[in-house]
């Protein structure tokens, strides 16, 4: 995970096979940006606005799939997600942690 | 081998700091205190809200969180202040404190006649030790000896990716010299207890790993409701972390990537060298008194949002991958590592950045929340008041 970022990025992935990036400076829809992806270079153009540290996907996700960032599961997807939107607490939801699911007695992953 | 300068206790032990420590046993002893902490400079209190109307664990762990940061090295000897009916026993903390060697003192204020009398008699005594250790000079050691708690608070998606990754190279960088790296936050490794699992270096460790995660989530499904809005928290959505798996994920790369060699209670001592993991809620006041209690000599605090967290006899040095925050709160903040994110700062030289500041900070210089005071102090509780 210490690799250094190239000056100037728009956005960073951490993980190759991640479905989001995180934007490294304030991002208006419409923009087209660039991001590195393992060692490929990829290009998309924003649906929507992405402020500093936030989320976009740079891959379609579908509603009630795993989101990954850091090459790991961060959360579900409650939505269909477009590359290029926003990604954040209105479109995926946390597994972990869920009480108000455990009170309504649904399934409650330990691990 | 690399050198830092530490004052030498009776136990072998050292510390980087020399505070008089003086202990409320309870609440109700908090104000005279205070009071002695004002008359005598130099001095340091610990006001809390415990001490009366617990019992088993959750008194052990009020007991245990006020002797261990008596016996911290970083404290050179202690004055305690007791109202005398309390539950914590003054004595049996002086009689745990005391396995030190360190000089301790204790006043009851039912038994010195009120509020005023023990203020007077407590600052005589603390008059009187605070002389003593003025006189006490440090000395050279080696910097394997320094144990570290490293911390994260009000994070924000920088956290993950630049200040994290910074501080997770400043300890290997103190795990190579032979030191202590102690890493927290049982609630802020949830999603990710599995990656950090694969680190242990015994399946024990990993089995008490799973076990302090599952308590944690047990009891959050005890309680009917979901984690996100209280952790993550407001802020840390704000600063866009969506879940507390994606805050975990962010959150361990800050112990770097030693094995993990042990996993032990919150405010328990910390069983020997190398990286551990002690249990605790991510409240970042209680988190980081838990481990001042523990035997930490400093802590490193990430920070994305900013915060002012101190600590009343371990200095916090706080750092930063979040540019504005810097910026903005520039009083509260010791350590910029921004420029990872604009490309101009590799992360190996973030980490070394905070490594010079470890030691500087070992050497005497001042912590940011050391000069302007900062002492929070918070005992984490799991039972009811009686």
């Amino acid at each position: 995970m210490a690799k250094s970022i190239e000056a100037g990025a728009d956005a960073l992935v951490v993980d190759a096979q991640d479905h989001v990036a995180t934007a490294l400076k304030d991002l208006k829809a419409g923009r087209e940006i660039r991001f590195r992806r393992g060692t490929e270079t990829e290009q998309l153009t924003l649906l929507q606005d992405i402020p500093f540290g936030h989320k976009l996907a740079i891959r379609a996700i579908e509603a009630g799939e795993e989101v990954r960032k850091y090459g790991e599961v961060i959360g579900r997807a409650t939505a269909r997600i477009q590359p290029g939107e926003h990604v954040h607490v209105h479109n995926i939801e946390g597994i972990r942690g869920r009480g108000d699911q455990a009170a309504e007695g649904g399934s409650h992953a330990a691990n | 081998m690399l050198q830092i300068k530490g004052y030498a206790r009776a136990n072998g032990d050292y510390g980087i700091r020399n505070h008089l420590l003086i202990i409320p046993t309870v609440i109700c002893s908090n104000q005279v205190s205070s009071r002695i902490m004002q008359m005598v400079p130099d001095t340091v209190a610990i006001p809390h809200q415990h001490g009366c109307s617990q019992i088993g664990a959750d008194k052990e762990r009020t007991f245990e969180t006020l002797a261990g940061t008596g016996k911290n090295p970083n404290v050179g000897a202690v004055l305690i202040v007791s109202l005398g009916c309390e539950v914590i026993d003054p004595y049996e903390l002086a009689k745990e404190i005391g396995k030190t060697g360190k000089r301790i003192e204790v006043i009851d204020i039912q038994e010195c006649g009120g509020s005023i009398k023990a203020i007077q008699r407590g600052t005589e005594l603390a008059r009187e030790m605070r002389r003593e250790l003025d006189a006490m000079q440090p000395v050279p050691i080696p910097a394997g000896h320094l144990r570290i708690g490293v911390k994260c608070g009000g994070s924000d998606a920088t956290s993950g990716i630049a200040s994290n990754p910074a501080l997770g190279v400043a300890s290997d960088l103190l795990i190579a010299e032979g030191g202590t790296v102690v890493i927290s936050e049982t609630t802020e490794i949830i999603g990710a207890e599995h990656v950090l699992a694969k680190r242990c270096a015994t399946p024990e460790v990993a089995d008490q790993l799973y076990r302090f995660v599952e308590r944690f989530e047990r009891e959050v499904a005890r309680m009917g409701a979901d984690m996100r809005g209280g952790n993550p928290s407001p802020g840390n959505i704000a600063g866009g972390l969506s879940t507390i798996e994606e805050k975990s994920l962010g959150c361990i790369s800050k112990c770097g990537t030693a094995p993990l060699v042990g996993a032990f209670e919150y405010a328990a001592p910390i069983p020997g060298k190398g990286l551990y993991f002690m249990d605790s809620p991510g409240n970042d006041i209680e988190c980081v008194s838990g481990m001042a209690a523990s035997g930490v000599h400093l802590v490193c605090f990430t920070t994305g949002r900013g915060t002012p967290t101190g600590a009343p006899i371990v200095p916090v040095i706080k750092i930063t991958g979040n540019k504005q925050t810097y910026e903005r709160m520039t009083d509260n903040v010791d350590v910029d590592v921004s420029g990872i994110l604009d490309g101009v700062l590799g992360v190996e030289e973030a980490g070394h950045l905070i490594w010079n500041e470890i030691l500087e900070t070992a050497n005497g210089k001042l912590t940011k929340a050391e000069i302007l005071g900062h002492t929070e102090f918070s005992i984490n509780r799991i039972g009811p008041s009686l």
